[in-house]
């Protein structure tokens, strides 16, 4: 059959399976676009920038753990979706970006539009490609999709010239990929493995170390049997939130900066620090030479540069979280002894008994723990939760009771504001039957302010709720804390009327200023089947607490912020 | 942390991008290249570079997982027991032709000799061991020579 490099691409997507694109068009992606109008295999979303086409590919991808697919043009339209590629890169998401690319023969001309797109992009993809020709189109959008999802998953940009879309040519699109330099290890090496299981029986405090790799391999399943076989206490990360369900006992809760008492006591503390899929951020190691000292560390990862990478590790296993903890656990079954670990389970109990996460409630202000708390209570499982960046971000993450993966998505290694609304787009497409919060702060938001109009356009319903501090809240609180109150530029208080504004774009506003408003803005802004935005005015001082300050160890937590 | 010269082979696909790739990774880290050599394969598809560069073990542990990681990347091979050569070419001004055989003498002892002669400049070739080349170098100074080239390491595993 002989088809246009533009119909390929088409096709491509269709054989992936992807329903949905999310993209922008433009010059050197016309004739793609051309091609998306008359094939009915997958529908495409218009957001109003191309970094938010990206992050709504990424989102989908989170809630759907399939690939998510995202198209832009040349020169600004790839830009604008750099973000998108290093916030996916970051967090290993699996996504294929194609951007279209001035024509062949101009490349390296200077030629309106044009940038080095397979230049820029290749440190924060996994792999990119600069089409050449239209024989190789083919094998390399197969190869693209089969990079993204395999092995340690990642973006991969395919960038395709004009020409090359226009030009038609033989199309039969492979069955299988053959990359002989790149062959990922899921297995995990049984003698390894076996070595680590005899350190699990002999360890007194193990702990279950849970990052963003068990929601990737969905491992969720195997690490709650595991924990509940064992009696083995596990914490999870920031991009692990919802792994173990936040109602199991045997979850301590997030480690880190912000982490609660009993999670940065447990990592001190641990015998055995056994991690599954998380990769030692600096936000959670806190101060390298006191992080975990009295443990061995057991560490799975698919990919063996992480092993290492951070702190030196005594088992290392290269493979896929969910298999290797399957394997663990055949090999664990009939030989643990739960009431080994009693003691330690005990501890961590009380840690958190004596020093649970908490915050002072107030009458007079909402407080914007309460708002996370109260949107748990109203909506709980049913809810996917998306977010900024910022103190709005470590709230939810501290205070929504999660219950299962994928219900929690944001940007968590890159960090990346202005993710939350186009992501909760993509997490409303992946997942309809949920109510989609995104939970956002007055600095974020207006970084992707303009996808409200997709939103609207489209009916995608979700709701935002916004803890409004007049503030860019993560830095005015490093400023208390650590710059002697100097508040350089981040007051926010000069802020868009927020009502108008959504409802300009289609949306449905509300103001919030009291816990009874907020329960009845949120309970009204789920039921419009329209995009809402809750603007809810929080105490403006109000701290993440706890908190470890950069550099230090974990165990010198700051409970409380005291006024000097 | 101590720097130890490091000489690693990268196989890789022979492709676009794949140089600037493995250089990527150097570059991103603010580690520099000492020496650098790329050639194909004979009968594959395939290239073989050769890389001297300079870190800390630590360092040098992530940059070649990292290589690993690259999609071209086929195989690295890092080891102690190499066989290292390394070519220099130096041009010299002849001057009434006084010094041609000492300098055909120095380059003969360093695997070399002359290789390209006109009136005016002759051309001389060494290929040793870099530390070698380093010394045949140092010897050269006292000819004037006008132009030093060398080629990089090129290494293969005992």
């Amino acid at each position: 059959m002989k088809i246009s490099g533009a119909q390929m691409v088409c096709e491509a997507i269709i054989a992936e399976g992807a329903k949905y694109v999310f993209g922008y068009p433009g010059g050197a992606i016309m004739n793609v676009y051309d091609e998306i109008y008359k094939q009915n295999g997958f529908e495409h979303i218009l957001t109003r920038h191309e970094q938010a086409a990206v992050h709504a590919a990424d989102a989908y991808a989170r809630v759907s753990g399939e690939v998510g697919v995202a198209m832009v043009t040349s020169g600004p339209g790839f830009t604008n979706a750099v973000t998108g590629l290093a916030t996916a890169y970051m967090d290993s998401i699996p996504m294929v970006v194609i951007s279209g690319q001035i024509p062949v023969s101009l490349i390296g001309t200077d030629g309106f539009q044009e940038v080095d797109a397979v230049g820029i992009s290749r440190p924060c993809t996994k792999h990119n490609y600069l089409v050449k020709s239209i024989e190789d189109l083919p094998r390399i959008l197969k190869e693209a999709f089969y990079i993204a999802r395999s092995g340690r998953p990642g973006p991969v940009l395919v960038d395709i010239p004009k020409d090359i879309t226009s030009e038609i040519a033989e199309f039969k699109y492979p069955d299988s990929v053959n990359i002989p330099t790149y062959k990922p290890s899921y297995n995990g090496n049984n003698r390894q493995i076996k070595k680590a299981v005899e350190a699990i029986l002999q360890a007194k405090k193990p702990l279950l170390y849970i990052g963003g790799g068990a929601v990737l391999s969905n491992a969720y399943e195997i690490i709650r049997e595991f924990a509940k076989v064992t009696g083995i206490p596990a914490v999870e990360t920031l991009m692990a939130r919802g792994v173990m369900g936040d109602s199991n006992e045997l979850h301590i809760g997030m480690p880190g900066m912000h982490g609660n008492y009993a999670s940065n006591m447990a990592m001190s503390e641990t015998d055995l620090l056994i991690s599954l899929g998380a990769r030692f951020d600096d936000r959670v190691t806190g101060k390298l030479s006191e992080f975990a000292k009295y443990a061995d560390i057991i560490h799975i990862d698919i990919d063996p540069a992480n092993i290492g990478k951070i702190v030196d590790v005594d088992y290392p296993i290269v493979g896929d979280v969910r298999i290797v903890v399957g394997k663990m656990l055949d090999a664990l079954k009939d030989k643990v002894n739960k009431e080994r670990y009693q003691v330690w389970r005990d501890l961590l109990k009380r840690y958190n008994e004596v020093h649970p996460l908490t915050y002072q409630d107030s009458d007079e202000v909402i407080k914007p723990q309460w708002v996370v708390e109260r949107i748990g209570e109203l909506v709980g499982e049913d809810a996917t939760v998306t977010s900024d960046v910022g103190q709005h971000q470590m709230w939810a993450a501290q205070f929504f009771p999660f219950s299962r993966p994928r219900q929690w998505v944001n940007s968590g290694g890159l960090g990346t504001m202005g993710f939350g609304l186009p992501a909760a787009l993509g997490a409303k497409m992946a997942d309809p039957s949920k109510t989609v919060i995104n939970i956002t702060g007055d600095g974020s938001i207006l970084m992707n302010i303009q996808e409200l109009v997709t939103a609207a356009e489209n009916g995608i319903a979700v709701v935002n709720v916004m803890l409004n501090n007049h503030f860019l809240g993560m830095v005015r609180q490093w400023q208390t804390f650590f710059y002697e109150k100097r508040y350089s530029e981040t007051d926010l208080s000069y802020q868009p009327n927020w009502k108008m504004l959504t409802e300009a774009c289609g949306g449905v506003g509300y103001d919030v200023t009291t816990k009874e408003e907020f329960d009845e803005a949120l309970k009204d802004a789920i039921k419009q089947n329209k995009v809402a935005f809750i603007n809810v005015a929080v105490d403006r001082f109000e701290n993440v607490l706890p908190m470890v300050p950069a550099g230090g160890a974990l165990y010198n937590m700051m409970l409380e912020y005291k006024e000097r | 942390m101590q720097k130890v010269r490091r000489v690693i082979s990268v196989i890789v696909q022979n492709e676009a991008q794949v140089l600037a790739r493995v250089s990527g990774l150097f570059a991103g880290r603010g580690y520099n290249i000492d020496s650098l050599t790329v050639a194909t394969i004979p009968n594959s598809d395939m290239s073989h570079m050769t890389i001297v560069t300079r870190g800390s073990s630590r360092v040098m542990e992530q940059i070649i997982k990292q290589l690993h990681k690259l999609i071209p990347v086929y195989k690295v091979i890092e080891h102690d027991s190499m066989v290292e050569k390394e070519m220099v070419l130096v041009k010299f001004p002849i001057q009434k032709g006084e010094n041609i055989a000492a300098i055909q003498a120095l380059f003969e002892a360093y695997n070399g000799g002359i290789v390209n002669a006109s009136e005016e400049v002759l051309i001389a070739m060494a290929a040793d061991e870099s530390h070698r080349i380093n010394h045949c170098i140092d010897a050269s100074q006292v000819f004037s020579p006008s132009e030093i080239v060398r080629s990089g390491v090129v290494a293969m595993e005992r």
